[in-house]
């Protein structure tokens, strides 16, 4: 027991020495991402002192960035399961070896998450009054409650079949299939079930009809089932530039059909929604309006949901042409697709949700430079996390860092 | 770099001995990032006499027992004394049994004067800057009831103007409550008199009621609240006027400090119309009970099926 202990210790701190170890530009990327992190802690502590007033939100728009990134992560995180899937559900050979990368990157996404959902609150010292039993969780009746839960708990997933994977690499031990799968498969119910929770979140509410439809659970899986996928198919691409690790071109293809679907569907269901508004067009239609054509004179979200409406219908087209069966074509569509499903989900869902107000008021909404930076700062930590996750793992996953001989014998 | 160094860098199982420059190197690394993380930090200095153990530990408004609670209002007067140097009287007035509130507002009485708005701020301790308000007086041409084309921000020199009806809104006190239902710390309920309040001590500050609320009637503190000293209502009470803090939800709570001993809301005594109705709906022979059954009254956005209970009714 005790050696079984010292060997993991070990481990971890052979995994904290490997993530300080690295060529010049690895250096140069972490102080990169470690400055921008720093200046968004910076930027976060102002507003601790100061307030939320920092921010572009007011009680018109009182959700604002921080929402929507936080949506926008929680899809990126549950898209891990398109890996997860056809790996355990159908033995796919091509996805088997870039699977926990998708898992690792699941982590960082939930981290980030959560984090946009900490800088949100007010009171954030409080924190405490959302813990379980120490608390007081109001469970299951609040939506936000199910997803600190279902986040929480999909991370501890994410985490445990990471680690347990990695570990028993690192041990050379094959791995227990009741030590994991039970929780693969878990697993992936969870990651629907994220995306689920977040999009109930907006969906339970009555008095904002934007959120109210119950399409929006389908439209937030189908369209974070393409931007997650497109981020890992871009991520893979700088690891195997950056590490020794091969990965082959079937695998980003195996996930160009994905996406494919995933896209489709999401469009299929966009027009729907768009279809049912306008041509209802009852008064209900005030924010649909507001978002892609202005509300009396005020049109700040006009031009980005058109370029997001630009972005993904491009994507569309490039997943289904034959052209991206090349990487430089497929690498656009996926760059498309992320930069385009991050403007739709993510300020094109939650700002004109508020827009107009339940009164009739309309009050627009810009973030301020104070809560930008704090979402970069977010974001670079996130990628900081996935680096250094990402730096630990490659060398076990090729077999380069494993436990010493003296150690496995004693 | 000499070929033993680099190869200490690029061959992730050597966490042998470090040479003396590698060592030099990393302390170089260590040391500015640690500064680096200092100066980020900094700004939180500000925040060092701002925080209260006692406020941080204190347990839920309904698992406080009354001894703990006399506590924590002491706490609350003495703060409120330090920051203003008023002696306030913080009160925890609870519901009285057969009471359930229910608020009328006659549409055709009202010239939209405002005086409620800030006979509200007055009596409710709101901040002054920016000023939170409660009460939103719509301008509404007449011929219509969507809320779109009311005017939120008239400023006119006289009122009535012709041609429009003045519609004020404020905390429906639903039978249902959206705001309610979404916390997700439980840090804002219904009381048994009708009145959804708000344990200030308690918010975490996610504005998910704000979000969920179809009147638009709930208001968060984005910076500290700013009061002049001598505007301190010194009659307090825990669930409704207390000076609140930076970073929590409030709303209007039909001035229970004052309703719940048989006075009227500060919003219906300053009113000059007499537009409004305030009272006991559970008593047969109060004014509002007879309005709720003689007038044609009707509560705003019914198909959100949250039960108001504020009823609107137009009398000519």
């Amino acid at each position: 027991m005790a050696k079984a202990l010292l060997n993991y210790i070990s481990f971890l701190c052979r995994c904290v020495a490997i993530s300080f170890k690295g060529s010049t530009r690895f250096y140069a990327w972490m102080t990169f991402l470690t400055v921008l992190t720093l200046i968004g802690l910076n930027a976060y502590c102002k507003q601790l002192v100061h307030g939320l007033h920092m921010t572009g939100m007011t009680d018109q728009v009182s959700w604002g960035a921080y929402i929507a990134n936080f949506t926008y992560l929680v899809g990126m995180a549950a898209a891990a399961v398109m890996l997860v899937i056809p790996v355990y559900l159908y033995k796919n050979k091509e996805l088997e070896d870039v699977v926990i990368i998708g898992e690792l990157f699941a982590i960082a996404a939930i981290i980030m998450a959560l984090l946009f959902v900490v800088v949100d609150l007010g009171r954030p010292d409080r924190f405490w009054h959302l813990i379980p039993f120490i608390g007081k969780f109001n469970w299951p009746i609040s939506m936000l409650s199910w997803d600190v839960v279902v986040l929480n708990i999909y991370l501890l997933l994410n985490m445990h079949v990471c680690g347990y994977l990695l570990y028993m690499r690192y041990l050379r031990r094959k791995p227990t299939k009741a030590f994991y799968l039970p929780f693969v498969f878990i697993s992936i119910i969870w990651a629907v079930s994220i995306h689920t929770v977040t999009a109930f979140l907006f969906a339970g509410l009555g008095g904002r009809p934007f959120w109210n439809t119950a399409i929006l659970g389908p439209r937030f899986i189908a369209s974070a089932f393409v931007s997650g996928p497109a981020f890992i198919v871009l991520s893979l691409q700088f690891i195997r530039r950056f590490s020794d690790y091969k990965i082959a071109d079937q695998a980003l293809f195996t996930l160009r059909k994905l996406m494919q679907v995933a896209m489709l569907i999401s469009f299929f269901l966009f027009l729907n929604e768009f279809f049912v508004e306008l041509y209802t067009d009852s008064l209900h239609v005030a924010s649909m309006q507001y978002l892609f054509f202005g509300l009396h004179g005020h049109n700040a979200l006009v031009p980005w949901i058109w370029t997001a409406i630009a972005f993904n219908f491009t994507a569309l087209i490039l997943f289904v042409l034959p052209a991206s069966r090349s990487i430089k074509w497929l690498n656009l569509a996926c760059i498309l697709s992320v930069v385009g499903i991050w403007i739709e989900k993510g300020m094109g869902l939650i700002i004109p949700g508020f827009i107009p107000t339940p009164l009739g008021e309309i009050v627009e909404y810009t973030p301020s430079w104070n809560e930008i930076l704090i979402c970069v700062g977010i974001w670079a930590f996130g990628f900081l996390i996935y680096t250094i996750l990402l730096k630990t793992s490659i060398p076990v996953l090729l077999g380069k860092l494993h436990i010493k001989h003296k150690e496995a014998k004693k | 770099m000499s070929e033993e160094n680099k190869e200490n860098n690029d061959n992730p199982l050597n966490t042998g001995p470090i040479s003396r420059r590698d060592f030099l190197k990393r302390g170089a690394v260590l040391t500015s990032g640690i500064t680096a993380m200092v100066a980020a930090l900094s700004p939180l200095k500000q925040l060092e006499d701002t925080f209260d153990m006692e406020e941080f530990v204190q347990k839920h408004y309904k698992e406080l027992t009354p001894k703990e609670m006399e506590g924590v209002l002491k706490r609350i007067a003495k703060k409120v004394e330090k920051k203003y140097g008023t002696t306030p009287n913080v009160q925890d007035i609870k519901p009285q049994e057969g009471v359930e509130f229910s608020y009328a507002l006659n549409l055709s009485r009202c010239i939209g004067c405002r005086r409620c708005v800030h006979a509200c701020v007055d009596e409710n301790n709101q901040s002054r800057s920016p000023e939170v308000q409660y009460i939103r007086v719509l301008k509404m041409p007449q011929g219509t009831m969507d809320m779109e084309k009311g005017d939120h921000h008239y400023n006119v020199k006289k009122v009535p103007e012709e041609g429009h009806f003045y519609m004020p809104v404020q905390c429906h006190q639903c039978e249902k409550p959206p705001c309610v239902k979404v916390c997700p710390v439980e840090a804002t309920w219904q009381e048994p008199d009708g009145i959804t309040v708000i344990d200030y001590d308690w918010c975490i500050g996610c504005r998910y009621c704000e979000a969920a609320c179809p009147y638009w009637a709930r208001r968060f503190n984005f910076s500290e609240p700013s009061i002049p000293k001598e505007k301190i209502n010194p009659n307090m009470n825990y669930l409704s006027n207390r000076p609140r803090s930076k970073g929590v939800m409030e709303k209007c709570h039909f001035c229970l400090q004052r309703t719940r001993e048989g006075k009227l809301p500060a919003c219906l005594e300053v009113c000059p119309t007499g537009s409004r109705t305030f009272g006991n709906i559970l008593d047969p022979e109060s004014e509002i009970s007879y309005i709720l059954k003689n007038k044609r009254v009707f509560v705003l956005k019914e198909e959100a099926g949250t039960l108001p209970r504020f009823f609107y009714y137009f009398d000519k």
